[in-house]
């Protein structure tokens, strides 16, 4: 059973998907049946992080028993389709897992009121799907599909209050995106397929030779990954998307953008990792991209009135100090004393920044959505004196607040110490700008919290109560994390990022499949 | 038509597709037209794996039954581009089916399908 572990984890939620539309008479079932889906997937990918760390990389093979099954004639290659989980596939899946949970969990309430929940569910699981099979595949072409399918789950929940126009837009803005990233992604695994022959990631990343027509289906790769991680200057469906999609698919779907990211360190480190000479350039871009995209978030940011639209620009903020981080580390990786200095502390670092900014960034979009459910509107004028009224989500709109911020103690904090001292090494600049980004970040969030939460109580508002138990439960597992990571950065550090930090830059372990070619 | 034009054939038409692919999804104002602006760049795609796995003279990718001299790989049409193929018809089908709802959609809340009048969510 335990070898079967990378299949079940995509059956599952597959499962899970196509049995909850069944649920339309008893739409509370369908949620309760999320819920149930989502947390047996949380425990089946510790299981798998388990399973790394102690066996190593883990290859599992649809259809035979074993990989090196190779062609009658004899011929060596890898022909079936392969899930390749190492420590950062592993990582990505316990994000996706965990935010998928919560997510369920905060939809519970949130979005009652709707109609056609069974659907909902449904796409939420499906969601869960891409992103699993995006982080676990060892296969360009399965990378297409299931990137594919998140696309079109997500895009769908972003268009899900389909009374609203504003959602069609959104919608619509993302899946246009999402398309095109997609088909580039399948052009440019078309060119790699016509000249290896296969299109299993190890197999082309080991007699990759880094001619004109490589270096072209990189760039297409590249430029797709980041237009769909939501890098500066392709960032401009972010905000529409976040702000639109129901907060309970906030998390889900940042995991989502940061399943594209996965894929863009992928194609950096694995596919492409043994030209030595290009990647450190590669690496600057990467770099200067991230800098750019976390000062541009932020100073889009702190002209919005509208609280998720804020929240989502600064999303796109923290995606550059991702980015940044994993770039540092990129251009010194075949330095290997460099890379020993600060090299992996940046990677960490930025790994390290993933998780932590799913957790609060997906707090803080709840906190928002949890003013709109008390509210009514997302305008920050309209809001105020709303502290008293609803104590629980002020006081985990301030711990989010503050780990975004980059305050000790809390897990913002953590990360972001990691890429200051390690970028600063590579260029004093990149660290200086990472710096002034926090500042502006906590600028905006001070204004936040000053005109959604304190002030005079509204008359309107009244009869504001908290929100209901299942979105406070949410938010407060969210807070909780924030403050636990941010107390314990190191066990999280030893047993959840530097393993996947190793798995990046360890290519060679990554090619070897059951001793094979 | 010496013959080297002739195989290259279907690259020049790929090219060709992409770039009215682009031009209408950056140029065009109707929100139809840009979908169908997405369907020509998937054409596009489809027609240049099609044409990747082509062998000219070739046997049809099917492995029962196959005639003696199809057992050499060089005499058969590889297969894997052709399922890719029909993977991405289908995946595309759901996405444009998608993108057209949305946009019958978008038309009923606003009335319009220029893509330069349906601006509600800005700054």
């Amino acid at each position: 059973m335990i070898e079967h572990l990378p299949a079940v984890m995509i059956a599952i939620p597959l499962f899970g998907a196509f049995v909850a539309p069944l649920f339309k008479k008893k739409q509370n079932i369908a949620a309760v049946w999320a819920i149930l889906i989502t947390a047996v997937t949380v425990g089946l990918s510790l299981l798998l992080m388990y399973q790394v760390r102690l066996n190593g990389v883990i290859v599992y093979v649809f259809g035979a028993d074993r990989p090196t099954l190779v062609l009658p004639s004899g011929y060596k290659v890898p022909i079936r389709i392969m899930f390749e989980i190492d420590g950062i596939g592993a990582f990505m899946a316990i994000s996706a897992t965990l935010m998928s949970f919560i997510g369920a969990l905060y939809s519970y309430s949130h979005v009652k009121a709707e109609s056609g929940l069974e659907k909902y569910y449904a796409l939420l699981l499906l969601l869960e799907v891409g992103i699993l099979g995006m982080v676990l595949t060892g296969d360009l072409f399965n990378l297409f599909v299931f990137l594919e399918i998140a696309g079109i789950a997500g895009s769908a929940l972003v268009g899900f209050r389909n009374y609203r126009g504003e959602a069609s837009e959104a919608g619509i803005k993302y899946l246009i995106v999402s398309a095109v990233a997609s088909l580039m992604v399948l052009f440019a695994v078309g060119i790699l397929y016509g000249e290896y022959g296969n299109l299993n990631l190890a197999y082309i990343s080991k007699h990759i030779s880094f001619n004109t027509l490589d270096m072209i289906a990189f760039g297409l790769l590249f430029t797709s990954f980041a237009m769909k991680c939501g890098s500066v200057p392709m960032h401009y469906w972010v905000p529409d998307a976040y702000t639109e999609v129901p907060a309970g698919i906030n998390p889900i779907l940042l995991v989502s953008t940061y399943a594209s990211l996965y894929a863009l360190f992928r194609v950096s480190f694995t596919l492409f990792a043994n030209i030595s000479i290009s990647l450190a350039r590669v690496g600057w871009i990467m770099s200067v991209l991230g800098v750019l995209t976390m000062f541009i978030g932020v100073t889009m940011a702190l002209v919005q009135k509208d609280v998720k639209r804020l929240m989502s620009y600064h999303a796109i903020s923290q995606t550059g100090y991702m980015l940044l981080g994993v770039g540092v580390g990129l251009t010194v990786l075949h330095d290997p004393k460099a890379l020993a200095e600060f090299g992996k502390t940046a990677m960490a670092g930025g790994i390290f920044h993933i998780i932590n900014h799913i957790i609060y960034k997906s707090l803080l979009l709840m906190a928002a959505g949890a003013l709109f459910y008390v509210t009514g509107t997302r305008n920050l004028n309209e809001m105020g004196g709303l502290a008293r009224k609803m104590p629980i989500t002020t006081l985990c709109f301030i711990v989010g607040a503050a780990a975004i911020s980059g305050l000790p103690p809390f897990n913002g904090f953590a990360s972001k110490f990691l890429i200051y001292e390690s970028s600063y090494r590579l260029n004093p600049l990149l660290a200086v700008f990472a710096m002034v980004t926090s500042i502006l970040t906590l600028a905006s969030f001070v204004k936040v919290f000053a005109s959604a939460f304190l002030g005079p109580p509204l008359e309107k508002f009244e009869e504001a109560k908290e929100v209901p138990k299942p979105m406070i439960v949410a938010m407060v597992i969210l807070a909780l994390l924030c403050i636990l990571f941010g107390l314990f950065p190191d066990v999280v550090l030893d047993k959840l990022v530097y393993p996947a930090v190793d798995a990046l830059i360890k290519v060679a372990q990554y090619q070897t499949w059951g001793g094979l070619a | 038509m010496n013959g080297e034009v002739f195989m290259n054939f279907p690259f020049i038409i790929v090219a060709l597709l992409l770039a009215i692919g682009f031009y209408t999804i950056g140029f065009k104002r109707n929100l139809i037209k840009v979908v169908i602006g997405i369907e020509i760049l998937e054409g596009a795609v489809n027609l240049f794996l099609v044409a990747l796995g082509y062998v000219r003279g070739g046997y049809a990718p099917i492995y029962t039954l196959a005639p003696q001299e199809a057992a050499n790989p060089q005499n058969m049409v590889l297969p894997t581009p052709q399922a890719l193929t029909l993977t991405s018809i289908v995946i595309g089908v759901a996405v444009s089916a998608l993108m057209l709802a949305f946009a019958v959609n978008i038309y009923k809340h606003y009335g319009t399908l220029d893509v330069t009048k349906i601006r509600r969510l800005r700054g």
